[in-house]
């Protein structure tokens, strides 16, 4: 017998009798406000939201916020001319000097700041852990309020790898003291267009 | 790794010689607790929502064969290769052989609390492969050759002068220095170079899904997805245990894990592996070791549930004053004391009686396990199965004998009164565990009996 049957039949022979799933597992959120109430969420994570009315302003507040940064990559073609280098490499390792990448993202929780990205928004699937500073793009028509809502609506196996991303890669683990940018990235701004 | 072999009491003894220590750990671990309640405030239906992730993992334990068969075929259509291993040493060599086969003879881990259980990384050293743990806190404990004392917060036993001596004996970082961000930048430039030099990574797995035969990895570092998406080989290490049937379940987990964890709304990362990328391997390695001898046990069996938030040690009176190491089991705290007999009964027979029964731990629990009812049940059990303290079988031998004559109970109580009154340093001394806490009582001048007989005659 192989381990596999051998786990398997012992599994089958001491598990209960069969008991059904519940009825109800998904619960509605309401809240007034998604954006705000995403922002809020962003913010208590260590992101920044900014609610822009188009791609200019975006461009304005990121040159702002990131003066004279270069190694930038974009997947948003309305910034393409910002970045002063592609994204499709082959080898993922090369991405390791990425210091801003602007990423769209297709769907955002507004209870927890979850910014769903997969296959789809990444060339690589490394590209927003490994980049040193992450901007995302998101539609306001696209905050869902709950965890429930996003699954409805995510195919969570139409690609190979898809990824909540909530605020910048962090860290307490030095006696509680949070510390933001732990590996990937070290700063999130969200941007929410209309 | 140095294992602690001293059993939970007497190695709580040496936790507590250092007072202003154990304070602070009760304090910190304290503090962790209060961001949950603080948390869990903000969502008005989290009670049914434990009810409902409760109630998934009852059908998820019921039918645990088919799920497990459903999800194997599902990821096995993905591109996933399936291993299978009974125990511990087959984990061990299954994982070995697939480094070997990638020809490589480094690997790079993200948290998998399962792999601690195998004691992997004492397997894979000895047979000359290097290893190194890529979230922060298990990597200061890896430094330092010890285990995790925490299963969330691995080196939450540790202060931030202590992390700076250990990074400045192995990153070269400044002698003296303490400041978190700067020890974690220095932390970050060691691991990046990590990452970007293993061709082989591990990582847990928090979620599988039958359904889709894809696995979700959570953390707050992103370490696991550098790991994963920057090596040629990802290998993720899964107790059966963490299946779920389908992926909208997810929502109800992820809406509790991180709350019960930190406090934190959701983890940054939750990442849904399903495929490999293009020339990349992905293996899951589906482990047993105990679990289904557990899920044959009605009274322990809801113990599968668990989903290693770790609310229970952090609310856990007894674990905040005894530290992760005392209990000397790779999962510690009260969900370790009822998982660890089932590993070993003899080893760990003293972790069920490191608890108060106060109950704190299953009010927190996620998924609504009966924790501190499984503490009372495996009591029993080790008792009956004759692995209780010899001092406390002997003791309860005595009293079983005293209690059962009452000429007997009356004559111990004169000479209990007797030696509490004239000879008090018989038990007042440090070779009665009661009294190494507490006053020994004042002892009444007659018992209850004597005074109610004199009375009625009146």
């Amino acid at each position: 017998m192989t381990t596999r049957e051998r786990i398997l039949n012992s599994i089958q022979a001491n598990q209960p009798s069969l008991l059904p799933l519940p009825e109800q597992f998904t619960f509605t959120s309401s809240f007034p406000d998604l954006t705000k109430q995403f922002s809020d969420s962003l913010a208590f994570v260590g992101g920044m939201a900014v609610v822009v009315p188009d791609h200019k302003t975006i461009e304005a507040h990121l040159k702002e916020h990131y003066p004279g940064m270069t190694s930038v990559a974009s997947t948003c073609p309305e910034l393409a001319h910002l970045a002063d280098r592609g994204l499709d490499v082959a080898d993922p390792h090369e991405l390791a000097s990425l210091n801003l990448t602007i990423i769209e993202g297709p769907l955002a929780v507004a209870e927890n700041a979850a910014i769903w990205v997969d296959e789809r928004q990444l060339p690589h699937r490394v590209v927003p852990m490994i980049t040193q500073y992450l901007a995302i793009i998101i539609r306001q028509s696209t905050i869902v309020p709950n965890m429930h809502d996003a699954y409805k609506k995510l195919k969570v196996n139409e690609t190979g790898f898809g990824t909540f991303i909530s605020g910048p890669s962090k860290t307490a683990d030095i006696e509680q003291s949070l510390v933001i940018g732990a590996h990937g990235a070290r700063s999130l701004i969200v941007y929410v267009l209309p | 790794m140095s294992q602690l072999t001293l059993d939970h009491a007497s190695a709580s003894v040496e936790f507590n010689k250092n007072e202003p220590r154990v304070d602070w750990h009760d304090e910190t671990l304290w503090f962790v607790r209060t961001k949950r309640d603080r948390a869990v405030a903000q969502i008005p239906e989290w009670e049914q929502l434990r009810e409902a992730a409760s109630q998934i993992k009852n059908h998820v334990l019921s039918n645990m064969h088919d799920l497990l068969v459903q999800f194997e075929e599902n990821a096995k259509q993905n591109g996933i290769t399936v291993h299978w291993a009974a125990d511990g040493a087959e984990h061990n060599a299954i994982i070995h052989g697939l480094i070997q086969k990638a020809g490589a003879t480094r690997m790079v881990k993200s948290k998998s609390m399962l792999t601690e259980e195998c004691h992997l990384n004492d397997y894979l050293t000895q047979h000359g492969i290097e290893v190194i743990d890529s979230d922060l806190g298990e990597r200061i404990v890896q430094m330092r050759k010890e285990p995790p004392s925490h299963i969330v917060l691995p080196a939450i036993h540790l202060t931030k002068a202590d992390v700076g001596e250990t990074f400045h004996e192995h990153l070269g970082t400044e002698k003296g220095a303490t400041d978190p961000q700067y020890l974690t930048e220095a932390a970050r430039q060691h691991l990046r170079e990590t990452f970007l030099t293993r061709k082989v990574a591990l990582t847990g797995v928090n979620f599988a899904i039958a359904e889709t035969g894809g696995f979700v990895v959570c953390t707050n570092e992103g370490n696991a997805d550098m790991g994963a998406h920057l090596a040629d080989v990802h290998i993720a290490a899964m107790g059966f245990e963490k299946i779920i049937p389908r992926a909208e379940h997810l929502g109800v987990y992820l809406r509790l894990l991180a709350r019960s964890a930190t406090g934190q709304p959701i983890t940054t990362f939750s990442s849904h592996f399903h495929r490999p990328r293009p020339g990349q391997e992905m293996h899951i390695v589906i482990v047993d070791n105990g679990r289904s001898r557990q899920l044959g046990r009605p009274d322990f069996r809801n113990s599968l549930k668990c989903i290693r938030c770790a609310a229970c040690m952090n609310t856990c009176p007894v674990y905040r004053r005894s530290g992760g190491h005392s209990y000397h089991s790779a999962v510690a705290g009260p969900i370790g004391s009822i998982l660890a007999p089932n590993l070993d009964m003899k080893q760990n027979a003293d972790l069920p009686f490191a608890s108060t029964l106060c109950g704190s731990c299953s009010n927190v629990c996620p998924v609504k396990i009966d924790i501190h009812d499984q503490l009372y049940k495996w009591r029993q059990v080790l008792m009956q199965e004759g692995y209780g303290p010899t001092a406390k079988t002997v003791s309860m031998k005595a009293m079983a004998t005293v209690l059962e004559s009452p000429r007997l109970y009356r004559m111990a109580g004169k000479i209990g009164r007797g030696v509490l009154r004239f000879a008090p340093v018989t038990v007042e001394n440090r070779f009665n565990p009661w009294y190494n806490q507490r006053e020994m009582p004042e002892p009444p001048a007659e018992s209850f009996r004597d005074w109610y007989v004199n009375h009625k005659k009146s």
